[in-house]
């Protein structure tokens, strides 16, 4: 049954990535290498069920967590054209002593 | 100190589940991380009520529990308008206020409304948000009313009682 | 009792693997609506479909086939971490696709806005 789930989520990947090509804009590019990255986790998940490798699965943890790094990281870039920016911060305007365990 | 300790275990709890083997130079090396982790954590300030709400983790853990339902019935729409021979949908703008105040909760709640298929926040300034909708006559102001009630009961329901303790 | 356990333990891979093959099926009908639907901001809606329900249905077949607690746990980390950078993510792009002044297509004739300095 996992062998059906990896093909149909290839030929998922394999849309996405038509969408990836065709843009229009920046920010349709940037969705859909998002939705595939989450694809893609899926299907290592699979693969390793169908290959009998569950340990496949701490790739998948670690794509998880680039694919939403890299997600942000290219918004970033394009806003502010350089990763030397600080992303925006509001200004402390309460003391955050407030609740026990901050000043420590 | 609370907030370490919970951010000490949560950290504790991943290692172990993720590593899976048992041995004393595994163990230290995992100390060594975690140590590691909590440091940079306090350099970053990240330990506070908002970066490590455990104290709060039943309330949010069963408003998960129903938004998961929710999330499910959203679902529907969302998958007939993809399959569909005709595009019938009506996406539009709608704004939205909130009575949520902590940026915990407001993160719960724009993320709620980002995770349930059909709507998406935009833009949060203040307590309005701005969401685009897939459906006009679905994304009604009052149909994100007990979202915001229950967003708000899980992150800052009884806060006063808990500053006053 | 025995018996029950015997018919839960022969459901079990049935279960399992077609929860997984309908977690599939959602994530390629979400990849169909990312190509289907007319601008940005509505394509967002269909990927929201394979970050929460896709991934939700697979995960849960996949932990019901799981031989080892490990793997259940590794699955659900990689649930958790997909329910909250995803969300995070959308948000992070429809927030930048408005600020940069990306007109979105409206209402039931969707009619095309004019994003012609944006486009391309």
């Amino acid at each position: 049954m996992t062998e059906i789930a990896a093909v149909a989520i290839i030929i998922a990947i394999g849309l996405t990535l038509v969408r990836a090509l065709l843009g229009p804009t920046l920010y349709d590019r940037v969705l859909a290498v998002n939705s595939l990255g989450t694809k893609i986790v899926l299907f290592i998940g699979f693969l390793g069920f169908v290959l009998g490798r569950p340990d496949w699965l701490d790739i998948a943890v670690l794509y998880a967590l680039i694919n939403f790094v890299s997600t942000i990281a290219i918004l970033k870039f394009f806003r502010y054209r350089s990763f030397q920016v600080p992303l925006h911060r509001r200004p402390a305007t309460k003391t955050p002593t407030e609740q026990g365990g901050d000043n420590v | 100190m609370g907030y370490f300790a919970g951010l000490i275990f949560v950290l504790a709890a991943l290692w172990l589940g993720l590593s899976g083997i048992y041995k004393p130079l595994l163990l230290i090396l995992a100390g060594i991380s975690i140590l590691i982790s909590v440091v940079l954590a306090s350099r970053l300030e990240t330990v506070d009520r908002e970066g490590s709400p455990y104290g709060r983790s039943i309330p949010i853990l069963s408003y998960w529990a129903w938004l998961m339902i929710e999330i499910f019935k959203a679902n529907w729409p969302v998958i007939k308008a993809c399959v569909s021979a005709n595009l019938n949908i009506n996406p539009a703008f709608v704004r939205v206020k909130t009575r949520c105040e902590s940026d915990l909760a407001k993160t719960i709640f724009a993320n709620s409304i980002t995770l349930t298929p059909g709507t998406v926040t935009v833009e949060v300034e203040g307590g309005k948000l701005l969401i685009h909708a897939l459906f006009e006559e679905d994304a009604t102001p009052d149909s994100f009313d007990e979202m915001d009630l229950r967003s708000y009961r899980a992150a800052d329901g009884k806060r006063e009682e808990e500053l006053a303790a | 009792m025995s018996e029950l356990l015997g018919i839960l333990i022969f459901l079990k891979p049935w279960v399992g693997g077609i929860l997984c093959v309908i977690g599939a099926l959602l994530a390629l009908i979400g990849s169909i609506g990312v190509l289907r639907f007319p601008d940005f901001f509505t394509r967002l809606h269909a990927a929201s479909i394979t970050d929460t329900s896709a991934v939700t249905l697979s995960l849960l077949g996949m932990a019901i086939l799981a031989p080892s607690w490990l793997v259940v746990f590794k699955l659900a980390a990689i649930w958790l971490f997909i329910f909250l950078t995803s969300p995070t993510g959308s948000h992070a792009l429809a927030n930048a696709a408005h600020t940069a002044g990306l007109q979105p297509v409206l209402g039931r004739d969707l009619k095309r806005p004019d994003n012609s300095e944006e486009g391309a």
